[in-house]
């Protein structure tokens, strides 16, 4: 069993990879994105494909995204989400009050800018997930103050 | 539900690293380049890794490159990959020795595609074990000798002394 601080590390150094010879600039950034985007998303489905081969089929879309937020993020982030929160039309946000990939910065408002790059292997995580449980999403995240943030998750009717 | 906790953290490593590799692959023209990149990136990570490693594990100051050895394979692979490799193979000068892996956890579930013969999957590996050492004023050199990947029966990374390094060099990044 792989230590949860390898993972940790190795997320870090995606990042520094994704950004090591980009230009700065929005669309620069917005590559880099949508580069550890895809990257976790792969992960989130290869997540997914082992870790529920002997759990029931789920009764309905909310039972899903309780799923990501209990089992999911407790497997990856030894935590669950701290609050869920819904629309009943196929929006939801997850709420971590804590979240583990940005405990290492500084808490409060420093490095704001540099969040979203701390969260787009994630939010890939999550839609990748989702996709193997056969829901189909968009996934983004914000912080306000570190290291809490929110994902949005989308449904996407197929 | 503990024992598929632990089986998905394993894969979170694992997926993510092939992830990665996958990644590379498509970024770099051939293997060598990849390669190299692992290394590199494992270097990075390897110089952070040892300050983890060293608060996290209260071991003291190797007086030796056996006991250094002995640390590696007993204390460090087991602490972040669950596994402890045997030590073998020593040089007649004590300055050079192999570790070998019965499995590895970054190759579950990988095969190496025909056209990437050269790819030494797990060298970021070597990176990390290089890197760590440095920081501990230890410049080594690190590299696979065998891969079950490949087609050997085990995996076997070899790690030879090179020199000590000085006190006050800043660390590197790569």
């Amino acid at each position: 069993m792989a230590d949860e601080a390898l993972f940790h590390f190795l997320h870090n150094e995606l990042i520094h990879y994704a950004y090591k010879s980009a230009e700065q600039g929005e669309v620069e950034n917005g590559r880099c994105i949508t580069r550890l985007e895809n990257m976790g998303f792969r992960v989130g489905q290869g997540l997914i494909e082992r870790f529920t081969k002997d759990t029931a089929r789920f009764k309905d879309e909310l039972d899903v995204m309780k799923f990501i937020c209990k089992d999911f993020w407790t497997s990856v982030f030894k935590k669950q989400i701290d609050n869920l929160r819904t629309n009943h039309q196929g929006i939801y946000v997850l709420q971590d009050n804590k979240f583990r990939l940005l405990t290492q910065m500084s808490a409060g408002k420093q490095y704001l800018e540099h969040a979203p790059r701390y969260l787009a292997f994630t939010c890939g995580m999550v839609r990748g997930g989702l996709s193997n449980l056969g829901v189909k999403s968009i996934v983004t995240a914000e912080v306000s103050v570190m290291p809490a943030c929110k994902f949005q998750v989308m449904i996407q009717k197929m | 539900l503990s024992q598929q906790t632990n089986t998905l953290n394993s894969e979170l490593f694992t997926l993510t690293y092939g992830a990665l590799v996958t990644q590379l692959c498509k970024d770099y023209e051939n293997d060598e380049e990849v390669n190299k990149q692992l290394d590199k990136m494992g270097y990075n990570i390897g110089v952070r890794l040892i300050e983890d490693f060293l608060a996290r594990s209260s071991v003291g100051r190797c007086h030796d490159f056996r006991e250094t050895a002995d640390v590696i394979a007993k204390v460090a692979f087991k602490m972040y990959l669950g596994i402890t490799p045997s030590v073998t193979n020593w040089s007649p000068a004590g300055d050079e020795f192999s570790l070998i892996l019965e499995s590895n956890p970054l190759v579950d579930f990988v095969e190496l595609p025909d056209n990437h013969s050269g790819l030494v999957y797990s060298n970021l590996l070597c990176g990390v074990l290089r890197g760590a050492l440095e920081m501990v004023q230890m410049a080594v050199d690190v590299k696979f000798a065998q891969d079950t990947l490949r087609g050997d029966n085990v995996t076997e990374i070899r790690m030879k002394f090179i020199k000590r390094i000085e006190e006050n060099l800043p660390a590197g990044e790569e």
